[in-house]
């Protein structure tokens, strides 16, 4: 990754000639290794032209395009951050990224139609919805071996583990329901009703409230974890959009949970939001159906994927302006910072 | 913004204690059976419907059934497993089907004996309505999965009557604002010599009156060969002109599958072939929809077509009315169907729910061809002052049902 790094983002100041530029960047470049580990590189999933884009992390140039089996969508760094598992839903298959060779190296086949999925916190087992067989499938990665399918209800979609790993939350679409499963038995525990297809999950830090996206009722339900029941709806009103044009799906937090960012989809607005006051503090215009967002690990950026405009939109979280789009695949669905 | 707070606690207050003892057991612990209730969905269709006629299916004739629309409220029964859990409740489908219309009042009787409240019906306009009638009787609620007739949401609605299906209007005004997006505004209209051509035909006028399109021509068609009626039959003095596109009435299918590439001029065909407005296609990707055709043609070995979707639909109306409300009386569920606040998921993209002028289900509608969706309507900038799936159908304004 420090490698690459050399090679392309800092290339122009290293080989200028002036030593005092030269000094600078790789000054330049040490202060941004103290707080960001990876690459800066951001990768994108999409859709339909089975590739993930990859942008540089500061100026946004397409660095590569990496050809995926088909339809790629959701993605997960492993454990060091090395390589990137990508589920392949039409491609059944998880395809494996080299983060350092920007190539698939490796892929874990015949899995029908992954879609989302989240690692155990010892990254060694993979929890992923599997949608046509309304289960929820553990995949021991190193066997590659699916060692248990525990059915969770039509259409399974969003999967997040909790951080002590003993349980995982998956959003059951049709049945409009989070189910939460006992990752040790292996079976359902219980299900909690919440809105209308249900979506993709936060965790506040305190590990006691799960956030969930409803994308037709236009909400977000908050569950406390304890009693496993509703204990705020969230609604939004961007101005100019009607109730039924919010479909919220994606959601970010800020690691002190102290602020959400929620993708609006077809309102195509993120609306940003004060969790302690649950208050919209903000509503950031950005490109056609926004899907997914994520944060830069310093928090300075949000990416938002635009499903129907073919790009990415890049918040300054700072002043919640969008400071460019950024044409990636078609139908993007996830970003992915190496940072 | 709005916080709501529901679920368990309003339910714990709600339900009885043997309930909760149940449902709690079932959710500590999903691997013990009980004793759970049936609630049977009825589902009513007649064997000898011209509609699915073995020569119509297999012709597979453009937005035109692919088979019953039971398999589509089979799918709906996987997927509605866990809705009826907080009341040990578990779904079934009571399906009847009669031979000769002399047989409804008997079958409905029955369905009152089994305690059914609701049934799918998916009948003809003319039979749906007796069956509505009878249904008043027993206090049974209809919903309908396959009648588009324009006069069943007009002067014969009825208060037991939901419709699930899409009516003429709703699919005419489709077509009408794709027409009017592009600026094709000059349209030869072809109807057949039945009925309901010419009802679908007067559907169109008065669409294409309200998106600014003109028909500059009307011209009847007949299916055959005679030299003496030609002028009706061949498609090449059926379609003399100059027109942006030809729009083609034709309830049966056979005639219009003709059309295409056959005109005077090279001119696109709509209506009833070349695009098609329908309620649900089976190449439709969005929206969770691939995953929803996936499942219903793993239950019936065929592509879904719009009765198939309506009918899946409306059991899960039921059973997320069930979840929902923690009820199954009747009359609630019938509260919640018309509770303007209530969101079902169609797969279209859009929240739908029932108008309350005359129970007809909003909705988008899609324009396909033979194999692919090439416009989800309402389109973007056919405003209505409320909600935009309104520009679709009959408005509050124009109704002309009474439903009380």
């Amino acid at each position: 990754m420090k490698l690459y790094k050399l090679f392309s983002g800092q290339q122009s100041h290293i080989f200028s000639g002036l030593s005092v530029t030269l000094i600078l960047s790789l000054l330049l470049f040490c202060s941004f290794k103290l707080h960001a580990a990876g690459s800066g590189l951001i990768f994108v999933s999409s859709e339909k032209d089975n590739v993930l884009t990859v942008l540089d992390g500061s100026t946004y140039e397409l660095v590569k395009k990496i050809e995926t089996s088909d339809r790629p969508r959701h993605m997960a760094f492993n454990p060091d951050r090395s390589k990137i598992y990508v589920a392949c839903g039409d491609g059944e298959s998880i395809d494996i990224v080299d983060v350092a060779s920007l190539e698939v190296v490796d892929q874990i086949e015949d899995i029908e139609d992954p879609e989302a999925f989240d690692l155990s916190p010892d990254g060694k087992t993979m929890y992923i919805s599997l949608e046509d067989d309304g289960a929820l499938g553990v995949l021991d990665i190193e066997t590659r071996e699916m060692v248990a399918e525990i059915e969770v209800g039509e259409e399974p979609e969003g999967v997040l583990t909790s951080p002590d790993g003993k349980l995982v939350f998956v959003t059951s679409e049709v049945a409009n329901a989070v189910q939460i499963v006992d990752t040790e038995a292996q079976e359902l525990a219980t299900t909690v009703i919440v809105g209308t297809r249900p979506r993709r999950f936060a965790m506040l830090p305190s590990n006691q409230s799960l956030w969930v996206t409803n994308e037709l009722s236009g909400s977000v339900s908050i569950i406390d974890l304890a009693s496993r029941e509703i204990s705020d709806t969230i609604t939004f009103s961007p101005k100019g959009f009607r109730a039924e044009d919010i479909t919220p799906v994606g959601i970010a937090l800020t690691q002190d949970g102290k602020t959400a960012y929620i993708g609006l989809g077809r309102a195509n607005h993120v609306a940003v939001l004060d969790v302690a006051s649950l208050e919209v503090k903000d509503y950031v215009l950005v490109g056609e159906r926004a899907w997914n967002t994520t944060l830069t690990s310093d928090e300075s950026r949000l990416i938002v994927t635009n499903g129907l405009s073919d790009d990415i939109s890049i918040i300054d979280t700072s002043n919640n302006k969008v400071i460019k789009s950024v044409p990636v695949g078609r139908v993007p669905y996830m970003a992915l910072i190496d940072d | 913004m709005k916080v709501n707070s529901f679920s368990a606690r309003c339910f714990v207050e709600k339900a009885s204690l043997l309930v909760i003892c149940f449902s709690f057991l079932c959710i500590a612990n999903p691997a013990i059976s009980l004793a759970e209730t049936v609630y049977e969905i009825g589902y009513l269709d007649y064997k000898k419907d011209p509609r699915y006629k073995k020569k119509a299916l297999y012709a597979k004739y453009l937005g035109k059934p692919l088979g019953r629309s039971n398999q589509g409220a089979k799918t709906a029964l996987k997927e509605i497993k866990f809705h009826g859990k907080a009341l040990g409740i578990t779904f079934e489908l009571n399906q009847k089907r009669f031979r000769k219309p002399a047989e409804l009042a008997e079958l409905m009787q029955e369905f009152a004996d089994e305690k059914v409240d609701f049934v799918l019906v998916d009948l003809e306009a003319d039979l749906l309505l007796e069956a509505a009638n009878l249904a008043e009787n027993h206090g049974i609620t209809i919903l309908n999965v396959s009648a588009a007739d324009t006069r069943l949401r007009q002067q014969d609605c009825r208060k037991n009557v939901f419709h699930v299906i899409p009516s003429h209007n709703m699919l005419m005004d489709a077509l009408s604002q794709h027409l009017a997006s592009l600026k094709w505004r000059s349209v030869l209209a072809l109807v057949g010599p039945s009925p309901g051509d010419k009802a679908v035909l007067e559907t169109f006028r008065a669409s294409a009156k309200r998106y600014g399109i003109k028909i500059s021509k009307e011209r009847e068609f007949v299916l055959g060969s005679d030299p003496r009626v030609r002028e009706k039959n061949n498609t090449k003095l059926l379609t003399q002109g100059d027109y942006d596109v030809i729009f083609v009435a034709d309830t049966d299918g056979e005639f219009a599958r003709h059309l295409p590439y056959k005109t005077v001029k090279p001119t696109p065909v709509v209506g009833a072939e070349g695009l098609a407005p329908v309620a649900w296609h089976w190449a439709w990707d969005r929206y969770g929809a691939p995953q929803l055709e996936k499942r219903f043609e793993k239950q019936s070995k065929r592509p879904m077509g719009s009765n198939d979707w309506a009918a899946w639909l409306a059991v899960k109306m039921i059973a997320k009315g069930i979840q929902t409300t923690e009820k199954t009386e009747r009359d609630v569920l019938v509260n919640f169907f018309t509770d303007p606040e209530t969101v079902f998921d169609g797969f279209k993209g859009n929240r739908v729910n029932f108008r309350s002028w005359n129970h007809q289900l909003r909705q988008p509608i899609l324009l396909v061809t033979h194999n692919w969706v090439i416009q989800r309507t309402p389109i973007e900038g056919f405003l209505h002052k409320t909600q935009n799936l309104d520009t679709l159908g009959i408005d509050a304004p124009e109704s002309q049902c009474e439903l009380n």
